[in-house]
């Protein structure tokens, strides 16, 4: 191991030399250590290990001209799932459409979480394709963050499409007025 | 003498190993360090399970927090090159002239939040006096005074110019921060045609 000999080899007298010599080779590390802690102590604390994550986010392309056109692209209301996201943390969420929605699917109020909305979304995301009869047509689930609802809900609820691997998502900022009444009763 | 001998040898331990150990890990330590910079603006983040990385070059962070209870925004850019051109081209906007110290110091900082009619005060300052809180009051967000689009616009114009690739944005906001302010950052981006950018999270426990 790493102990210095620095007694000479030949040993004359037999019991002396070998004590001369046990004290020699251990060269004391405690100073060493002491420092070599010291400095993992300030590097540990200084470097900021994992890097941050970050959630990718792919808005559409803003209407630049009001004039223009909006191509409306129909969408089978089976496959919808809208959720409203309201003041503390609350969730209101209907499937299909808010006048008609579909069967076990009215508007109903919702948490996030593993026990809340996720049990809705990851038994839509099978059904939704089954339903329409071909896997590329899955759920869209449209996001509404009102004025009320924060950073974090936003985010909670992103993640929640990425647990439950929703084909398409998207947020959607304006509100229809049969909605804002929904908006309204649990913003209150 | 025999009991000078005993108490030698109690005393003395083998530290071989353990500062075997110890530089192994000071090695490790060293070689994975970046170090942490001090942000002006705390935040913190939401978490999330995704587990992909932020980039780590070509990107601007757009920090959106609170301080005094005061919305506050702050701007920052990762690389000094972008930054000094950056900030050529904000002067040339403004038509305020920095000194090259000046530019020295703007290229070392990582993150402010100051109008730029203030930038030449923040920059005369220390370094630990510019992170103190309360001292950088964040970018003019406001529609008569978007100075923080003219921030977004001006680095992407200087990271074309410094490179091929495009700049990538990052928004990071604090969790308690209510929707209206994250959504003006997010249209003042589309309105740039910048459609995809990172959202800044921690990282969350298993069993969520």
């Amino acid at each position: 191991m790493a102990e210095l000999n620095t007694g000479d080899g030949g040993g004359k007298k037999g019991s002396k030399k070998v004590r001369s010599k046990k004290s020699n080779s251990k060269v004391d590390l405690t100073a060493m250590v002491d420092l070599a802690f010291l400095l993992i102590t300030f590097f540990m604390l200084t470097t900021s290990l994992s890097k941050p994550q970050s959630m990718d986010l792919g808005l559409p392309d803003k209407k630049k001209d009001p004039n223009e056109k909006e191509d409306d692209i129909k969408v089978d209301q089976v496959r919808t799932v809208t959720i409203i996201l309201g003041k503390d943390n609350k969730i209101k969420w209907f499937h299909g459409l808010l006048e008609s929605p579909e069967p076990g699917g009215a508007p109903a109020d919702g948490t996030y979480g593993k026990n809340g909305i996720r049990k809705e979304l990851l038994k839509r995301v099978t059904s939704i394709p089954q339903a329409t009869g071909s896997k590329e047509k899955g759920m869209i689930v449209i996001i509404k963050p009102t004025k009320k609802s924060t950073y974090r809900n936003l985010v909670d609820i992103l993640d929640e499409m990425a647990i439950c691997n929703v084909p398409t998502y998207a947020i959607v900022n304006d509100i229809t007025p049969e909605e804002q009444k929904l908006v309204d009763e649990m913003n209150k | 003498m025999a009991k000078v001998k005993m108490s030698k040898k109690a005393t003395s331990i083998d530290m071989t190993a353990m500062c075997d150990v110890a530089f192994l890990l000071l090695t490790f330590f060293i070689l994975t360090a970046t170090a942490k910079s001090p942000e002006p603006l705390p935040v913190d983040t939401p978490s999330s399970t995704v587990q992909t990385k932020l980039p780590e070059t070509d990107l601007a962070i757009i920090t959106v927090g609170k301080n005094n209870n005061e919305d506050q925004v702050f701007y920052g850019l990762k690389g000094k090159e972008l930054r000094i051109k950056t900030l050529e081209f904000m002067a040339q906007k403004y038509n305020i002239s920095f000194t090259d110290e000046e530019i020295a110091q703007f290229a070392l900082i990582e993150e402010f939040g100051v109008p730029i009619e203030a930038l030449k005060q923040v920059l005369a300052m220390k370094n630990s006096d510019r992170i103190k809180q309360g001292v950088q009051t964040g970018i003019p967000t406001d529609s008569i005074n978007n100075q923080l689009k003219d921030w977004v616009y001006t680095s992407r114009q200087a990271n074309a110019e410094l490179k091929d690739e495009d700049l990538k944005f990052a928004i990071k906001g604090d969790a308690k921060e209510l929707y209206p302010r994250i959504q003006k950052i997010m249209d003042m981006l589309q309105d740039q045609d910048v459609n995809s950018f990172n959202l800044v999270t921690g990282l969350r426990g298993k069993d969520y």
